[in-house]
């Protein structure tokens, strides 16, 4: 198929539908509308159903059911918005039912504003709802990886029974570029037909329960360590990392996510013409994360550098990472504020600097 | 090799779609490229923008603080993007609606009453078009052709569109290039 430019969130929605999504539920919020009004006038054609529900807890709650239906289930929204569907992310992940769910995260707290941020980090990857659950979180870096890892996410959710998020910023949301679909793509994993689904059976079977509530203790400890053997395999088998510049010698370990990712990768093409020898760990499942990778690009560094759209998130795990053996900078923006090259190049010159690395090793 | 420009005006103008059309006509001529239009928080009569960036390589950042070139159809966007484009970069000004001088002497400036064309040639829809043409003029961004085939293409239905936005299209081409024979982008 030809490349066609497409906005990000018009390209997630695209993509969900070549996953063969039928259901879309949500909630209008800038910087994602585009995926509800996508979904909006292509669902209809394919014989799929649009709900714009009346707030996100209801969305939240009308995906969880129709995910027990077997059906594929997709809803998109933004940080205020997440927030509100926690409460069915985690009966969804307590149900241990797939559904695939996009954030395009704008900055906070509260309302916040409107523009880029990836302060949703923790929520994301850390839990967000209560109970021992996780995610398994990706995050694309552009408008076509954006597209793939919706279908990926899809087939994933399916295969652990688990929400998958789709981290995005306010960036991949709204910029355009060329993106191709592979209509004839294969599932990223061996797919099982769905017989925990509660299809109705008028008794030909045993009848299928789709619940989260386990009043017996030992039964709900045995339900959580069924879980967590789940994201032990996640770990095993479903970290995604890129590497940038690894396989020459350097002095600094960049580790970014998403758009971030792409000014780090501006930057480090900066920093080669100044003769300064940086690399970089591009993460892209954040859970499960690259502890390995990361620490091993790290082990060739004097000091890595971690830049966020945040306050400091994911370089707690990178420090895990680490543990210890290597100095872990942070950079850094806010509220919507971008970070440029430039400033990553500054932020590492600084790092480079004599009575910085004695500090790092004193 | 990168290009990057941001295309700014009053909203109405046509300054996203002609930033659209650059992208696409860069993507078909085989370029990496973006487009990302400003988002923030806009009253209707306010200004729009978009960024667009067009490379040999993967496109870094979409969004480019110190842009190689800013396309201002008015004066609030000459007024808001003047002292964020790089030193030695391209300055258009549509003078048909702008009444200032630039302030800045270490730009390369290119000056197109793109409503005055647009509108003797009929077509006063068009203005965006003779800016657009204007600054492939003066970068080659994209070929002129690759340009032309894609109004075609957009305008399928519309021959009569097509052949006045083209015609605005190689109105301003011309003037872009007359005024930046030889001279590079940083």
């Amino acid at each position: 198929m030809a490349k066609k430019l497409m906005k990000g969130s018009e390209a997630i929605g695209e993509a969900a539908i070549q996953a063969g999504c039928k259901l879309f539920f949500g909630y209008p919020i800038t910087p994602q509308n585009e995926i509800p009004e996508y979904m909006s006038h292509r669902l209809p054609q394919i014989g799929g159903t649009f709900v714009q529900a009346e707030s996100e807890v209801a969305a939240s709650n009308m995906i969880y059911g129709a995910a027990g239906s077997g059906e594929r289930v997709f809803t998109s929204s933004s940080s205020p918005g997440i927030s509100l569907m926690q409460e069915g992310i985690s009966y969804i992940a307590g149900s241990e039912l797939p559904v695939v769910l996009v954030n395009i995260m704008r900055a906070g707290p509260g309302l916040g504003g409107i523009l880029p941020s990836q302060a949703d980090y923790f929520q994301a990857t850390k839990g967000g709802g209560h109970g021992d659950y996780r995610l398994l979180v990706l995050a694309p870096w552009s408008v076509q990886e954006a597209a793939d890892l919706i279908q990926d996410a899809f087939d994933l959710a399916d295969f652990y029974r688990n929400p998958v998020m789709i981290l995005g910023d306010g960036l991949i949301g709204q910029m355009m570029e060329p993106v191709e679909f592979h209509p004839d793509r294969k599932p990223c994993k061996e797919l099982k037909p769905k017989e925990w689904a509660a299809t109705g059976c008028k008794g030909d079977r045993p009848t299928n329960i789709i619940n989260s509530l386990f009043l017996d203790p030992a039964a709900l400890e045995r339900h959580n360590h069924k879980l967590q053997a789940k994201y032990e395999a996640m770990a095993r088998d479903e970290i995604r990392c890129a590497e940038y510049g690894t396989e020459e010698p350097y002095d600094v370990l960049i580790v970014a996510y998403g758009t971030v990712a792409r000014v780090c990768v501006t930057a480090l093409e900066d920093l080669k013409e100044a003769g300064i020898r940086a690399a970089m760990v591009r993460p892209i499942t954040l859970f499960p994360f690259p502890y390995a990778q990361v620490r091993a690009a790290s082990e060739k560094a004097k000091a890595v550098l971690v830049v966020e759209l945040s306050c400091g998130q994911m370089v707690e795990d990178v420090r895990l990472a680490v543990e210890g053996t290597r100095p872990v900078h942070f950079y850094g923006r806010q509220g919507g504020m971008l970070v440029t090259p430039e400033e990553v190049v500054d932020e590492i010159r600084r790092l480079l600097t004599v009575p910085q690395l004695e500090a790092d090793h004193a | 090799m990168q290009n990057d420009v941001i295309m700014a005006g009053f909203g109405g103008q046509g300054v996203l779609l002609i930033g659209k059309m650059l992208a696409y006509a860069g993507m078909h001529a085989g370029k990496e490229v973006s487009w990302m239009p400003s988002y923030g928080p806009e009253m209707r009569g306010g200004t729009a923008n978009c960024t667009v960036v067009i490379s040999d390589r993967p496109v870094g950042s979409p969004v480019i603080q110190c842009p190689r070139a800013v396309l201002a159809m008015n004066l609030p966007s000459l007024d808001k993007f003047e002292s964020a484009l790089k030193p030695g970069g391209l300055l258009l000004v549509n003078t048909s609606l702008i009444n200032r001088e630039p302030k800045r002497s270490d730009v390369r400036v290119v000056k197109v009453p793109a409503n005055d064309i647009a509108n003797e040639l009929k077509n006063p829809k068009g203005a965006n078009m003779v800016a657009l043409g204007a600054y492939l003029g003066a970068t080659e961004a994209v070929p002129l052709e690759e340009m032309e085939k894609l109004i075609r293409e957009t305008f399928a239905s519309k021959p009569a569109v097509v052949e006045s936005n083209i015609q605005a299209l190689r109105r301003g081409y011309e003037l872009g290039r007359a005024q930046s024979q030889g001279e590079d982008l940083p």
